[in-house]
């Protein structure tokens, strides 16, 4: 009992940090997940037709009449509320065209009470009913559906979304694939540079250090900017080529505004995030392994392969996992070199977010992009316990 | 002691500062697009309001969109007044309830003695805002790109890449691009918006987009739209001219306004609903948008103010730059954020999906 009363304060001194890890980490992604399939704003803007829709069996035909009466009340109690605007909105989401029909309607019933039948043809056509029916349930597979690609129609059936309209998928599949390709790039120009830094001394440490943080002092805006000056049409290093004669005027490369631009861009900002965990894994091998392997006869190669890289991979697994996550979500750096080919998931996210309004879409989309990064990172962190010094 | 008595007088009083700012509404947010713009709009109407009326007027920059407005709104911490939004914004946002009704009544009259309703230009006065100023989507083009020979003068001739050949900027929203492709394709501007609600009309856009698709450089914001420009990345690009034409006069560059076919859109002030100053907000939105605050702010910047009246109140030779100047607006296309408000969903899809392929 003494010991747990002595315990006590130390969990105070943790308090602020679990505070803090629920209020900006578990509870923002809470609600997304949750938006991702809990859409109640029909549902609360049209309660009495939600009900009657309830006891509407046989959905090929019109439903019961106490369903037109219900449609009719709900729709004049928004315009007086002056609300009848969001469900306008939200369900010429579903269907183009409806939020016309809505506002029509509403205003004819509210104005001159006329029956909802004689407002627009589309009311006697059980697709429309349909389409609310669907529109009114609370929680929903709509948007987790939209955000693959795939759509449910009215009657409920799913079905592969319109072939112009599929783009998610095709996104979220270049979004791993330039995740990986900047992972893997990062590997190769990061692994050389961590060994260097981690076996270097004195001043040539400091130089070496201070380059890999020096990005971290200037604007990513600004860094991203740089990058255009130098790769675009116009800007440096096809100068250089074109007034050295190796190209024509005419034959300048397309290195940014494209998907090598975003690439080119996002390995430079993203290197240091693989560069400092590796190099602080390889300051802790003790310098005797690699020569007690060369002094039984291992060739350089072998040395490196048998013994060196497996003790650095806990490193390796760790930066790499470290830049394949951060690449998951990059958003800035598409935006700004990204151009066409450039685009990433995280593009289309902003775009619903702060553009087409709509959130369940965009919830969806992060939920598919947290459930990737969760598949993804499981497996890496089992290499990071991989090549581990066996006690 | 002295420093605690301190601190404590010193918070009373930011206490007292933050209560009477929260109450009393003599000072007022306006948000704007940030900026050349909201430059113009501080100079032609947040100052002299302020100087007229006392009240402290706070301009805050965001992007556009409604986003940032649902989230007050709908969670009633509104701390916004009044907004500069454009047409389609105000369209959506008003159905969404998003603002305060606007007393169109109580509109000052034009400087000529005009009755406010004759006097602002048609689709400018919107039952929750009030037009300010007229901006276009034109083509701008980087003269040295055609120099020793004659540059486009059509939108046709933006869409000919064996006439005319050079990278074409082009947004990454289809907003008026979908509308100049079918008028490029031979769609008159009248019937733009019949054709592209059917099928084979947005069929048709799109095919005509395909064709400049490889010789395109898409750009995200207006600011990335002027440096490819002006570094001669793109020969010529989608635009908004009011950005055009302040490189044109302040910098000098070598850059010419394509009117033909413009599209023209509008910006309007609209009060958020639950503002805390509302009565002061209204007050600002009639005098930002009266004849004398109007035409002094087409001074700044080359955009067309949306009352009539203004233009006697214009230099000839700025409202010669103006999209709203006769001779720029012969077949001016008007945009149609209601087309936009119900087809954007499925649009922006399409386009979305066309440029990642």
């Amino acid at each position: 009992m003494r010991g747990f009363v002595r315990f006590r304060p130390g969990w105070g001194l943790l308090l602020p940090l679990l505070v803090f890890t629920a209020v900006v980490f578990v509870m923002p992604i809470g609600v997304m997940l949750w938006k991702s399939v809990h859409d109640p704003e029909v549902s609360e803007l049209l309660p009495a037709t939600k009900i009657a829709l309830a006891r509407w069996t046989d959905e090929t035909t019109l439903p019961p009449p106490a369903s037109f009466d219900a449609l009719s009340s709900d729709l004049k109690k928004l315009v007086e509320n002056a609300r009848i605007g969001e469900l306008a909105l939200r369900l010429n989401r579903e269907q183009p065209g409806f939020r016309q029909l809505i506002e029509r309607s509403a205003n004819e019933i509210h104005g001159d009470g006329a029956p909802l039948m004689e407002t627009d043809r589309r009311w006697s056509d059980p697709s429309s009913w349909r389409l609310l029916k669907r529109a009114a349930e609370t929680y929903t597979p709509r948007y987790l559906l939209n955000a693959v690609d795939m759509q449910i129609a009215a009657d409920g059936s799913i079905s592969r979304q319109d072939e112009q309209r599929q783009i998610y998928l095709r996104l979220f599949g270049r979004t791993i694939f330039v995740a990986a390709i900047v992972t893997g790039l990062c590997a190769v120009i990061g692994y050389p540079f961590a060994y260097a830094l981690a076996s270097a001394k004195g001043a040539l440490r400091s130089v070496l250090f201070f380059v890999v943080m020096l990005p971290f002092w200037t604007s990513l805006l600004v860094r991203t900017t740089a990058w255009i000056v130098i790769l675009q049409r116009q800007g440096v290093l096809n100068e250089l080529l074109v007034s050295a004669n190796l190209i024509g005027d005419n034959e300048r490369f397309a290195l940014i505004y494209n998907f090598f631009g975003t690439v080119i861009a996002m390995v430079y900002v993203l290197l240091p995030f693989f560069i400092l965990p590796l190099q602080a894994v390889m300051r802790g091998i003790p310098g005797q392994y690699v020569r007690a392997a060369e002094s039984l006869g291992g060739n350089p190669m072998r040395v490196f392969g048998r013994i060196y890289l497996p003790m650095t991979m806990p490193g390796v697994a760790a930066g790499g996992t470290l830049v394949f996550i951060l690449s998951l979500g990059y958003y800035v750096t598409p935006a700004l070199v990204g151009g066409r080919t450039g685009q990433l998931i995280s593009n289309q996210i902003a775009f619903h977010i702060q553009s087409s309004l709509n959130w369940g879409l965009a919830s969806a989309l992060g939920t598919i992009l947290l459930a990737i990064v969760v598949v993804i990172s499981i497996p890496l962190s089992r290499a990071v316990a991989y090549g581990r010094p066996q006690r | 002691m002295h420093v605690s008595r301190l601190f404590r007088a010193t918070s009373v009083c930011i206490l007292a500062v933050g209560v009477h700012a929260a109450f009393a509404a003599d000072a007022l947010t306006v948000v704007s697009y940030g900026g050349q713009y909201t430059a113009s709009q501080r100079e032609a109407h947040y100052e002299p309001f302020s100087k007229k009326t006392g009240i402290e007027i706070k301009s805050v920059d965001y992007n556009g969109g409604l986003a940032e407005l649902v989230a007050q709104v709908r969670s009633g911490s509104v701390s916004w007044d009044v907004v500069d939004v454009e047409m389609q914004d105000l369209e959506r946002g008003c159905s969404d309830g998003l603002f305060e009704r606007v007393d169109l009544d109580k509109l000052p009259a034009g400087s000529n003695g005009q009755p406010a309703k004759d006097d602002f230009l048609e689709g400018a006065l919107h039952p929750c805002g009030v037009g300010s100023v007229v901006w276009s989507n034109v083509i701008a083009v980087n003269e040295t790109a055609f120099s020793g020979r004659s540059g486009p003068r059509t939108i046709e001739d933006f869409f000919d890449v064996a006439a005319f050949p050079g990278k074409r900027g082009l947004p990454k929203r289809p907003n008026a691009l979908l509308e100049w492709a079918l008028m490029a394709d031979g769609v008159e501007p009248t019937s733009v918006y019949d054709v592209l609600s059917t099928p084979e009309g947005l069929n048709r856009a799109f095919r005509k987009l395909d064709t400049i698709k490889d010789e395109s450089v898409f750009w995200e914001t207006g600011a990335q739209m002027i440096q490819l420009l002006v570094d001669g990345e793109v020969a010529m690009s989608t635009a908004y001219n009011g950005r055009i034409q302040g490189v044109i006069s302040d910098d000098g560059k070598p850059l010419r306004i394509l009117w033909d076919r413009q599209i023209w859109n509008a910006d309007y002030y609209a009060v958020i609903r639950g503002s805390r100053g509302k009565a002061a907000a209204e007050e600002f939105v009639r005098f930002a948008t009266a004849t004398e605050a109007l035409a002094a702010q087409a001074h700044i910047i080359a955009y067309g103010p949306v009352r009539r009246s203004a233009e006697a109140l214009i230099d000839p030779e700025i409202a010669a730059t103006l999209p709203t100047a006769s001779a720029n607006f012969q077949n001016a296309l008007a945009f149609n954020a209601e087309w936009w408000t119900d087809h954007g969903d499925v649009v922006n899809e399409r386009y979305a999906s066309w440029l990642s392929q």
